[in-house]
Formats: structure tokens, sequence, C-alpha cells
């Protein structure tokens, strides 16, 4: 143990410094497994990004700088051709099919979870049984869920068709996977099924940060149960709305398992995820792939850090201290 | 497979070095290997010989049953140098693409190769490189029941125009009858490899070449390849359900094998599953050639086929080859052929008294064989995945009425010339 230094200020200065040291060993751990297995991933991926690596030799990429995000080249008729992923339309088609997916499933799932939130949290006879089962869905992994989904979706075997054609829904048997119309709802509908509970528990735990007493006085005050939601539920849940929202965007902008399984990948459903990793592994283009995953998360990084600005969404908790 | 497998299996040989034992020890080789139908089963019965006479022992790897999805995966199985897969089972477009990670078996089995077919061995030779053993091969036919057609008083169709025709007729004249799930023809309309197989025999047998020639010109911006889009486009939903648009190999024998299809594409692994005690359609099949269509006379079928490839990066070598040798063997393919029904790569197998006798079909499909066209993987090389599936999506968009089928083919042309640039 070293000696304690004499005067009360370097005592207190010195122990800080302790703390901090200590602090720095308990945390190097973490930090190493992070970058480990955060950023060294990451950064070798943009790395591969500006190389014309191939997955057949992953080692002897050469710098080939921009090419693999935008390069052009004049023809010796003068006409000039655009290369790179961010001339290729079939990348364009990938970012409107995630940015439409995840916008319309975040919305569905966000409202949708609101008000199985609202409804688990009155206490019922049994209500805990009733949340835990409404988590079910979430539990299921993707790819089990997908492939129960494509057979309940199949059009001529499947349950889903029987039924909408027994009560008249429908007059013919649906293709809801193949059809390209109906693909894309076919996997909206299959990811609200499944992440709405998500949504529904963590709205759920922001309810009940809500203290009781304010809708002891908005009672006494006698306010409309309505106005009581947008007035003083609602603005009061926002904290914890605005991080769910940013945890499923998350989620859903790089939304994979779901399309690649349960659709035919055409051009109705295909996400950024799908088309990096045709790219990375079927078609041997290593180092283009790579600079469409480096975009993808480009993408939700701009995103995520708008998001936070204009939301003013409080992540680290020292407002409402 | 598991690390502590690993570990005793190297315990294991210090022990035996360690008592100077001459016997060979017991290795467990492993094959990655697409699972279809009752594939699993099968399996075991082919290798329970080789693995009584070599002590060995032989483990299935099941994959999925998408080529496209295999082929993924053995990628980047083998990128990161996977010590744990010894044999991979591969398709008989992949040499070219994955000929480096593969150990060269033209040493050990040119001998061997000799009574192979010998265009299915130059179709797995890179160079002068043999890149896989030929274990079974492909060929898909034209399934039709031969109920129906009696009833309805049809003939099996030369054409796909009369395929049409008949399908229609008979899909109508059942559904009047109640008959309502029954369907005219199923095939393989996913956006994945079977797509291509498919599409290019409908553009093949309409005289519309092969997509990307021998000599690597690109054809497939023609008059008869835009009519044979034409008709197929009408094929979903009138004649086929809307949602061959998602399917594979199995699910249209699905609807085959219930019953509900007057004709089916398919390879010849569903005779053998359609005649079993369970299926719906036992006795009341039978199978050609695929029809010609646009007046052209030839027909075409993908040529398919499966092949056994050593892994350089696997650790078992000997036993890995000696299995791969085996599985190649006509021992094992007859073995193959009488339990799956497969097609042999042995030319002598095609007459014999046992495969004729249990699975007639075998003798049969020479004249499907004879008609086999190549996917364009050898002159695309490296791009073929690129290539096939640029072909597929747009053949996909155009069956999902998503531009026309001119329009389509024009846009596929530019995007092949691009790709291809300065040479494939």
């Amino acid at each position: 143990m070293p000696s304690s230094p004499p005067s009360g200020m370097s005592s207190r200065h010195s122990l800080s410094a302790q703390r901090r040291r200590a602090a720095m060993w308990f945390l190097a751990p973490m930090l190493i497994a992070l970058f480990c297995v955060a950023a060294w991933p990451l950064l070798r991926t943009i790395y591969f990004s500006f190389t014309n690596t191939t997955l057949t030799s992953l080692y002897d990429g050469k710098w080939i700088g921009f090419d693999n995000y935008l390069s052009y080249r004049k023809l010796s008729s003068g006409r000039v051709i655009w290369r790179g992923t961010l001339a290729d339309p079939a990348w364009w088609n990938a970012v409107w099919n995630t940015v439409r997916f995840s916008v319309v499933s975040v919305a569905l799932e966000t409202v949708l979870g609101l008000i199985v939130a609202l409804v688990l949290h009155q206490n019922f006879k049994g209500h805990g049984w009733v949340r835990a089962a409404v988590l079910i869905p979430w539990a299921i992994p993707t790819i089990v869920s997908a492939r129960m989904w494509g057979w309940m979706l199949n059009d001529q075997f499947g349950i889903i068709n029987d039924i909408l054609l027994n009560i008249g829904l429908i007059e013919t048997k649906i293709a809801w996977t193949a059809n390209i119309e109906t693909a894309m709802l076919a996997v909206l509908a299959v990811d609200v099924w499944k992440t709405t509970p998500f949504m529904a528990l963590l709205c759920l735990a922001g309810l009940q940060m809500i203290p009781k007493d304010i809708y002891e006085a908005a009672k006494v005050d006698g306010v409309h149960p309505i106005r009581v939601f947008f007035k003083v539920t609602l603005p009061l849940l926002r904290p914890a709305l605005m991080v769910a929202v940013i945890f499923r965007m998350l989620d859903a902008l790089r939304i994979f398992d779901l399309i690649y399984v349960l659709t035919p990948n055409s051009k109705a459903t295909k996400t950024m995820s799908v088309i990096a990793r045709e790219n990375l592994i079927d078609f041997d283009k290593f180092a283009y792939g790579s600079a469409q995953s480096t975009l993808l998360f480009a993408l939700i990084a701009i995103f995520v850090s708008a998001y936070i600005w204009l939301g003013k969404v409080d992540l680290s908790g020292e407002h409402s201290k | 497979m598991t690390k502590p497998m690993h570990h005793a299996r190297h315990i294991c040989a210090v022990l035996a070095l360690g008592a100077m034992a001459q016997t060979a020890t017991a290795d467990e080789v492993t094959l990655a290997s697409g699972i279809t139908g009752n594939a699993v089963e099968n399996f075991k019965l082919i290798v329970a010989p080789w693995e009584k006479a070599t002590g060995h022992t032989a483990t299935l790897v099941p994959m999925p049953s998408s080529t496209t999805d295999q082929f993924g995966q053995y990628r980047l199985w083998l990128a990161a140098g996977n010590a744990d897969i010894d044999l991979y089972q591969t398709d008989v477009i992949w040499a070219p693409q994955l000929a480096d990670q593969f150990v060269d078996l033209s040493e050990p089995a040119g001998e061997l190769m000799k009574s192979h077919f010998p265009s299915i061995v130059e179709s797995q030779t890179v160079g002068d490189k043999l890149v896989a053993l030929p274990i079974y091969t492909d060929a898909p036919a034209l399934y039709y029941r031969t109920d129906l057609l009696e009833k309805h008083g049809a003939s099996v169709p030369t054409t796909w125009e009369e395929l049409t025709k008949t399908a229609q007729m008979v899909q109508d004249a059942e559904r009047a009858e109640g008959n309502d799930d029954l369907w005219g023809f199923v095939w393989q309309g996913n956006a994945y490899e079977g797509l291509t197989c498919n599409a290019l025999e409908w553009v093949k047998s309409f005289g519309g070449g092969q997509i990307v020639e021998p000599n690597g010109d690109i054809s497939i911006n023609n008059a008869n390849a835009v009519k044979a889009l034409e008709l197929v486009s009408q094929w979903p939903g009138t004649i086929s359900p809307d949602g061959v648009l998602a399917y594979q190999e199995e699910e249209a024998r699905g609807v085959w094998q219930t019953g509900n299809a007057v004709f089916m594409r398919n390879w010849p692994y569903a005779y053998r599953l359609g005649s079993g005690d369970d299926s719906a359609v036992k006795g009341k099949f039978g199978v050609t050639t695929l029809p010609t269509g646009g007046g052209h006379d030839t027909s075409a079928a993908t040529l398919g086929g499966w092949n056994i490839a050593l892994s350089k990066y696997s650790e078992n070598q000997d036993a890995a080859l000696s299995l791969a040798m085996y599985l190649a063997s006509p021992e094992a393919q007859k073995l193959r052929a009488l339990n799956s029904g497969n097609l042999p790569t042995v030319v002598s197998l095609y007459e014999d008294a046992d495969i004729a006798r249990e699975v007639p079909i075998i003798p049969q499909w020479k004249d499907v064989f004879l008609q086999a066209v190549p996917r364009p993987s050898a002159p695309t090389k490296g791009a073929y995945n690129e290539v096939s599936n640029k072909f597929w999506s747009a053949v996909h968009n155009t069956l999902s009425g998503d531009g026309t089928a001119a329009e389509n083919l024009e846009l596929l042309e530019l995007d092949l010339t691009d790709l291809k640039g300065s040479g494939w």
C-alpha cells in the first residue's frame, strides 16, 4: 500500500486517480471484447470496400480507392459510363425496399404495441400470464417463424388461404409470398406479428414509470380519459417510446432473415442486407458487397444521429434525473 | 467434427503410434450435401458397404435443398479453411468457381473415370485438374398423369403450345367436376438457380440459344427467346398456380404427388418418390422428354448432376479420398440408382439387368439425357452465378408481370454485356 500523502487536497486527487485507474482495469476486458467483435470487423469491412478482394483470395486484395462506390469511364465514343454501387439501380431498389419496410413496419408496431401495452397495463385476473404469453412470437427464432408462416401462407395448402376462402373474403387462392404485389405485405404482416410484443414490452415498462397520482388528479378534475391519454400518458411515455422506436428502426433497417426465408428474393422484397450478402458470397464480389455493407452502416449511423438530434432523444438518462 | 472429438482423434493417433500398431485408425469422414426427398436414409444405405470394408464412418451434414443456398455456405466454409468438412457434394456448375479450394483427383481417379460418360467428366475438369468425381447425373423430364389424359382423350404433348392447351382443357374439365384443387402444370418458378434451369429449357427448345454460347457470345436477346417467355408468362394464374413463382422442386412435387397436377417438370428423384406407397399418383403417371416450342424441332433438358469434391483443408485426406472414390464407383452408383432412382454416370449401368428391372425409368432416361443442354458455367467462368442470377431475375420479373419479355431480355443483354466487359 502506498503511504498516504500529507495534504487533504492531493489525497482526494490521488484517490480519484486511483479510482479512475481501477475503473480502467474493470472496463478493459469489455473494451477489448467490443473491439474484437464490433470495431475490428467493422473497420475490416470498410477497408475491404476500398480494395478488389474476392472471397477466394481474401488476403490478396489491392487498394482501388472509391471504385466500388462510384467510378466512371469514358468510352472511345465519348459516352461516359458510371459504375459502382451508387450507380447500381439494384442497390437503390434495395434501399427503397428497406426504407419502405422499416417505416411501415415500425409505425404499425409502435401503434399496435402501444395498444397492447395499454391493455396489459390494466390490472385484471391473470395479467401476469397474459404478459408472458404475448411475448411468445418474439421468443420464436425468426427462421422458425418465417418457415412456419411460409407454410401458413402457402398458396395451395396454406391455412390462411383456406380460412379466407371459407369466410368468403377472397375468391381464389392468393400466392402471398410469390406475387410481387403481396410479397411485401406478407413480410410486413409476419414482422408486425413477431415484433409487436417487443414494442409492447418497452411501452409497458414506460407506462409503469408514470406516477399514479397524476391520473388520480386528472380523475378528480374530471378530465375525459381520451384527453388524459393525449395530455398525460403520451407526453410522459414519449422518452421510452422514442428509445423503443430507435431500437426497432435499427433492427428493421438491417432486416435479412425473414425476407431471405419467406419470399423468393425477387426485386419486390430484396433489402440492403440481402443484396450485400448476395454480392459478398454468391457473386464472389467481396469488396463490392463490403462497400454495400459499409453504405448500410453509414445510412444507419446517419439515421440514428439525425433521429437523436431532431427527436432530442435522451439516451444517457441525464435529464430525467 | 467437434473439438473434443478432434482431440480424441489426435489422441487415438498418438496412442496408435506409441503402440507401433499397424492397423489403420478409424476415421470419421464428413460429407456436406443438400437434401431432397429421402436422401438421408439413402445415404446410410449407400455408405454401409464402405464403412464395413474400411472401418471408417461416414457422416452426412445435411444442407438446404436449394443449390444457391448450399453454394453460399460452402464458399464461406472454404474461404475460412474449414477442416470440419472433408467432402462436398457439388453441383455440376460449380467446378470452375471452386476449383482452387479442392484437391486435384485426376491422379487417383484417372482410371475410374474411364468408365464414366466423358462429357460429364469433362464438366468437372478445369484446365488439367479433375475438381470432383461425378456420382450421379440429372436431367429433368415431363411427368404426366396417364389416367387424366386417358379420361379426357388427350395425348402426351410434344410441344409447349400443345401442353398449354391440354393442361387447360383437363384442368377446366376436372374443375367442372368439382376437383377444385387441380392444376394443369407445376414447375419451379422461384427466383433461384432452378428457374435458370427451367427457363433455359424453354428458351433452348424454342431455338433461342443457351443464354451465353460456348464461345462466350451473349445470345439471350432474340425473337425466339422472347416468344418462349411470352408463352410461359401466360401460365401463372391459368394452368399453373400463382404461387408457382415461389416454388422450388419440393413444392412442385408436393402439388404433384398429392394428385393435384396434370403435368410436372421435375428431376428423376420425383419418379421413385411418386411411385411410393404413400403417393396419390402411384401407377398413374408416365415420364417423357420435355416439349419443344415455336416450331423448333429438338427439346432441351438442363444438365444437372452432383459430384464429390475433396476439400484441400480436410485433415483426413486418405479416408476422405477413399469415400469419394467409393461413391463414384459403379458399385455405389448402382446402389444409389436402385434406392433413389438417380441416374448413374457410369455408362455400363444403363445396360444393367437389375436396374432395368427395378428402375425401368433409368434406361429410358437415356433419351432425355441425350438432349441435355449445359448451363453456361464453362464460358462464363467465375461470373456464372451472377449471370444466372441476372437471368433468373429477368425471367422472374417477366413472369410476375414486371415488364414484358422483350423489355426484360433487352435489359438483361445490356447487364450481361456490362458484366462481361472485355471478356469473361
